[in-house]
């Protein structure tokens, strides 16, 4: 049995769903999302913004509870660093290079009955 | 409330440092970033914190938490900060107020479940923070003790965090400790009534009280050297408040403070064994450095027993403590003074097998051997031994005696009286004690009677007296004039502080 078939794809529609609903809240607070699941080499940049001017590069964590730490814990030092190198290379490679730029983490945590709660967390890193 | 200060106090030996435990709550991913200089004990406290937070029923900042400890160059150590960080981090949350922890320090370790643990060397924390103008602490539980022997901070002892933190919202004080210096009072069931015979070991042993001589017994096994050592605690007057005090905080600090009584009244007695490392002895250790034998035995006793079996360099390492009366320990991280003044008492068999007195019958060591037991004793640690006192066994008439000799208390009130003369005679001088009269004084305004000075003379002129060994003696004739009641040492008086210097011809 292949690793990918036991079931990791409901995870993944959970995180879908989650970077869905931050984007909506983002431009619902006038964030305009420029680009979605950026992916290269080196990883995946979930959302990429522009607010007044600055580029944001939002990771999104999506949890259904803080069994395990919440959506922020897990963000490791080591996760931070290569979102940093991501950031830096989507600015290059968009001819961004030298425009002021951030990077936000979003937590989302969602039950099974359709609540939702989003909170965004500016310049993390 | 995102930023919060909280004061705690840190040890560098006896000495106080007040330390400020800043907590600065961001905005960012959870991290925690602790500055100032921690030791792993304190690095380590962040899981103990957390832990103990949450088990509290708090919730932990999911946030980005920076703590920093300044003084930032003071290299802090240890576990008792684990209570003022957790307090810190509560005011920064918003549990508690800032204005309610103003004013007070705090000190303690957190078990994971919250409990508030016994830490080393409250009782010095406080009274270093009585000279910062503190006047109110927390601590644990287990230190209530020691915490209410200094008055002038209210100390409430807490068994867990929340009740530390209850205490901080209400002021409402689930258990103050109010103890009194009796129930501390250890009284010793040693008394020189146990000792048989021995009358001229006695009476060294009164003069060494008496004048602070430091004593080496010289005799064979089973006569009672160490019964004889071990009384003269019992003959010493009592220890003053603060010096009890004193002796308490280098013991608080030892962590050892439980074995005896916090503000007992009785010298400390430390008989470290002749095996005895030299950091054993003076204090050492790599990260706390910690007060060794002679900082323990300070205004006590310390007895060697088996002196001529210790390792060579740690006799000699006794030299500098028994000339200052402190003791200063350099490691890496930074250097240290403890107080060591104590009376030292030396105890030995004369030579290797034990049974070279008397007539020295059973004896299987050769002269030279004999000659070169003591000699083991280094020349300048000898030097500082003013009494050298042979115990020979008792004999059969003492062991069938039913007259016991003195008591402790009957000698002791001798002592203390003839401690109030010699205090009267140095009321104008920085020493205290015969043994301390410095040597130009002896021959200046401490000089003895005519015909007792002329008897000292004549016995430097046949050389049966070096120059040191007559300042000695004359130290000595003080004593054994306090003892007797003689306001200046008489003929007599020098005879027997010349007979107490006894041990020379082996030594």
């Amino acid at each position: 049995m292949k690793r990918e078939d036991i079931s990791r794809k409901p995870l993944k529609l959970l995180g879908a769903k989650g970077e869905d609903e931050v984007a909506r809240y983002l431009q619902a607070k006038g964030i305009k999302v420029i680009d979605r699941n950026w992916r290269i080499k080196g990883g995946e940049l979930d959302l990429i913004c522009e607010d007044h001017g600055v580029i944001v590069f939002v990771e999104v964590k999506t949890r259904t509870s803080n069994m395990y730490g919440t959506p922020f814990d897990a963000i490791t030092p080591d996760k931070a660093f290569r979102l940093q190198r991501l950031a830096l290379a989507w600015m290059a490679m968009h001819h961004r290079w030298g425009q002021d730029y951030r990077i936000d983490a979003a937590g989302v945590w969602m039950d099974g009955f359709g609540a939702i709660e989003i909170e965004h967390r500016k310049a993390v890193l | 409330m995102a930023l919060a200060r909280i004061r705690t106090l840190t040890l560098v030996g006896l000495e106080g440092h007040l330390v400020d435990i800043e907590v600065d709550i961001a905005e960012g991913l959870p991290s925690y970033t602790l500055l100032g200089l921690p030791d792993t004990a304190l690095t380590e406290s962040r899981d103990r914190v957390r832990s103990a937070l949450v088990n509290s029923g708090f919730t932990w900042p999911n946030r980005r938490v920076i703590v920093s400890l300044s003084p930032a160059w003071l290299p802090k150590k240890g576990s008792n900060f684990d209570l003022p960080i957790a307090i810190a981090l509560l005011v920064a949350t918003g549990e508690i107020t800032q204005e309610s922890c103003d004013e007070i320090i705090f000190v303690g370790e957190l078990g994971l479940d919250g409990s508030l643990r016994f830490v080393r060397g409250v009782l010095p924390t406080l009274l270093a923070a009585t000279k910062e103008g503190i006047t109110q602490s927390i601590i644990p539980r287990a230190n209530k003790e020691e915490a209410a022997l200094v008055r002038s901070i209210r100390s409430v002892s807490a068994s867990s965090l929340s009740g530390a933190v209850h205490f901080l919202v209400t002021g409402e004080i689930s258990d103050e400790p109010s103890v009194s210096d009796t129930e501390f009072f250890q009284e010793t069931h040693l008394d020189l009534l146990d000792v048989v015979g021995q009358k001229s070991a006695r009476f060294a042993s009164e003069i060494s009280a008496i004048g602070g001589h430091h004593i080496l017994f010289i005799g064979p096994p089973g006569t009672g050297k160490t019964m004889l050592a071990e009384r003269i605690p019992t003959i010493l007057p009592p220890l003053s408040h603060e010096r009890a005090l004193e002796v308490s905080a280098i013991h608080s600090v030892a962590g050892i403070l439980g074995e005896r009584g916090a503000l007992s009244p009785l010298p400390p007695f430390i008989s470290p064994h002749h095996t005895t490392t030299s950091p054993a002895m003076v204090g050492g250790g790599s990260h706390v450095v910690r007060p060794g034998a002679v900082s323990l035995a300070h205004e006590g006793i310390l007895f060697i027993d088996e002196a001529p079996e210790c390792a060579p360099g740690v006799l000699d390492s006794l030299r500098q403590p028994l000339e200052s009366g402190e003791v200063t320990i350099s490691r890496a991280s930074g250097s240290v003074t403890y107080p060591a003044n104590f009376l030292l008492v030396l105890a030995a068999n004369p030579c290797p097998c034990g049974k070279y007195s008397g007539r020295g019958r059973g004896c299987t060591c050769s002269s030279v051997q004999i000659r070169r037991y003591l000699q083991k004793l280094s020349g300048p640690l000898l030097d500082r031994i003013d009494i050298r006192t042979f115990v020979e066994a008792p004999t059969r008439t003492e062991m069938a005696s039913e007259n016991y000799g003195e008591s402790s208390a009957q000698v002791r009130e001798r002592v203390i009286q003839a401690r109030a003369a010699s205090a009267e005679r140095f009321a104008n001088d920085p020493w205290l004690l015969n043994s301390r009269i410095p040597p130009r004084e002896l021959r200046g305004r401490f000089t003895a009677q005519r015909q007792a000075m002329s008897f000292l003379h004549s016995e430097l002129d046949s050389e049966r007296l070096s120059a040191r060994g007559f300042h000695k003696v004359l130290r000595l004739a003080w004593s054994v004039a306090d003892q007797k009641g003689h306001t200046i040492p008489t003929l007599d008086d020098a005879h027997v502080a010349y007979q107490l210097r006894e041990g020379m011809e082996i030594l």
